[in-house]
């Protein structure tokens, strides 16, 4: 499978604080990657890195075989990014602000692409309604909406079901899933919902204080620790249990 | 390399914000129509009373104008990057295939649109209330614009810098820094009403030449050629000291991971 990202030795230093101390990994396409961890274990810090928001203090990484650093913008606009705590403007309406993104990604036919996404998420009927209306689900769709307007190869979430409720975020897990089957995307998310990572991801990385842990498919992991589930493996990982191995 | 399209983007988000805004577009006319107003009813007031100034109401209302093209110009830079914290947008906005300069040249076309409706409204007010004609000053009004105009957007790229680096508790500059250029940069007095030592600083802003520029070709008709170079030349400085202080502290706040934490 091609290797559509890879990280190498990434470390972040925020003064004497080692936010990531050495991370290595790829991301393969049409994959789902999972990012777990406890708060302060680094994942927002190295999806920020992903995302070209923070530069690393060592390390690499390389998007479609190119440098981040020194490709940054023709990655960008191949990649994408949407999280739960990231809003989009509430005063624009629901077509206008991907119409905003589809200009500043540069995507042709943009009426079109926010026509088939509006459709397919289900907020077509409230195209022309300002953001600030939307419902935390609808709102969440529509960061979606507008983290595919570019095609992405890549997609980063940070937290996309966080705050929604149960059938919201089951609805929201459904489309990503499918839209990341249908289109080989390869995603990396990261979720405090553990149940949400098992089902969802085809492998989980475990970071602990900037470190990664564990790294594996979900039942691979669970076997390796003896556990029933994701989220005994990650109190049994956590708890001194160093067992970081490549895939098996 | 520069894409339209993105810079276009950058426009965009503040038409379709402007648009149906109410409190934004009245924000847009009503301190230019106040001041026009207020000021200059009270120019008329001093010029056709005992002080008996000449020419007074067509120094005061020209620098009002201009003034107004300097402030407007640097708010509009740096308020469109504050309504992108406002909204929790500034992430979404810096993950972009955005470069800084394509942002910055996105910023500047908005200010130029901004600028444009709020001169429109004070010289028409001008002309309809005073009988005063801005475009009395002829070609002259060109130069002058343009430099107050550069001025704005170094100033705005100045204070978007300090948001980078210091947070949203920097956006109140977005309101003052340039008022610190309007006292020493004789806006509504001449020059050499200054005191020296002020005086020799005031060389150094571009708006003093502009300003003492106007008060020339009001008073004698003539473009002052030295003026217009003087302002030219250090705006040039001050437009790259503007973007690189921007530039400068991005790098600064992609280093520190400061950009996620902005407007939290």
């Amino acid at each position: 499978m091609e290797v559509v990202l890879e990280v190498k030795n990434l470390v972040k230093e925020f003064g004497k604080q080692r936010a990531l101390a050495g991370i290595s990994f790829t991301l393969s396409r049409g994959e789902l990657l999972g990012i777990i961890g406890p708060n302060g274990a680094g994942k927002t810090t190295l999806l920020n890195c992903l995302l070209g928001l923070v530069t690393p203090t060592e390390g690499e990484i390389r998007f479609f075989g190119l440098e981040l650093e020194k490709h940054r913008t023709h990655i960008l606009s191949r990649i994408n990014f949407a999280s739960n705590y990231v809003g989009l403007p509430l005063s624009l309406t629901v077509f206008e602000n991907l119409v905003v993104y589809g200009l500043l990604y540069g995507v042709t036919g943009i009426r079109k692409r926010a026509e088939h996404l509006l459709r397919l998420f289900g907020l077509w009927e409230m195209r022309n309604q300002k953001t600030r209306h939307l419902s935390s689900g609808q709102m969440m769709r529509l960061c979606l909406a507008k983290a595919l307007m570019n095609d992405p190869e890549v997609l980063l979430l940070d937290e996309p079901t966080a705050g929604l409720d149960l059938e919201i975020a089951e609805m929201v897990r459904d489309l990503i899933k499918n839209y990341q089957r249908e289109r080989g995307l390869a995603v990396i998310f990261t979720s405090h919902n553990l149940h949400e990572m098992e089902n969802l991801s085809d492998r989980v990385i475990l970071l602990n204080e900037g470190r990664i842990i564990a790294e594996g498919p979900p039942r691979e992991l669970c076997r390796r620790f003896g556990a029933r589930n994701l989220e005994e493996v990650f109190f049994k990982a956590l708890h001194g249990r160093e067992t970081r191995h490549a895939q098996a | 390399m520069l894409r339209l399209k993105r810079i276009l983007g950058v426009v965009a988000r503040q038409v379709f914000l402007y648009r149906r805004s109410f409190s934004r577009i009245l924000d847009l006319f009503y301190w230019p129509t106040m001041d026009i107003l207020l000021w200059g009813f009270l120019t008329l007031y001093l010029e056709r009373g005992t002080l008996h100034l000449p020419r007074f109401v067509s120094f005061f209302l020209g620098a009002l104008i201009l003034w107004h093209i300097l402030y407007r110009s640097q708010l509009a830079v740096s308020v469109s990057f504050l309504e992108d914290i406002w909204s929790r947008n500034l992430l979404n906005l810096m993950v972009a295939p955005l470069s800084l300069t394509e942002y910055m040249l996105g910023l500047i076309a908005i200010s130029l649109i901004k600028v444009s409706l709020a001169f429109t409204i004070m010289a028409s007010l001008a002309g309809l209330f005073y009988g005063f004609n801005i475009f009395k000053l002829g070609m002259s009004l060109v130069p002058f614009v343009v430099n107050l105009l550069a001025l704005g957007w170094g100033i705005g790229f100045v204070t978007i810098g300090f948001v980078f680096r210091f947070g949203q508790e920097a956006e109140i500059l977005a309101w003052a820094l340039a008022f610190v250029f309007l006292p020493i940069s004789a806006v509504f007095y001449p020059l050499a009403v200054l005191p020296p030592l002020v005086q020799k600083l005031a060389w150094f802003t571009p708006s003093a030449h502009v300003f003492e520029g106007m008060r020339a070709v009001i008073a004698e008709g003539t473009l002052p050629t030295e003026h217009i170079l003087w302002a030219c030349g250090l705006n040039l400085l001050y437009l790259f000291f503007g973007a690189w202080v921007m530039h400068r502290q991005y790098e600064y706040a992609r280093r520190q991971g400061l950009i996620p934490k902005i407007g939290e």
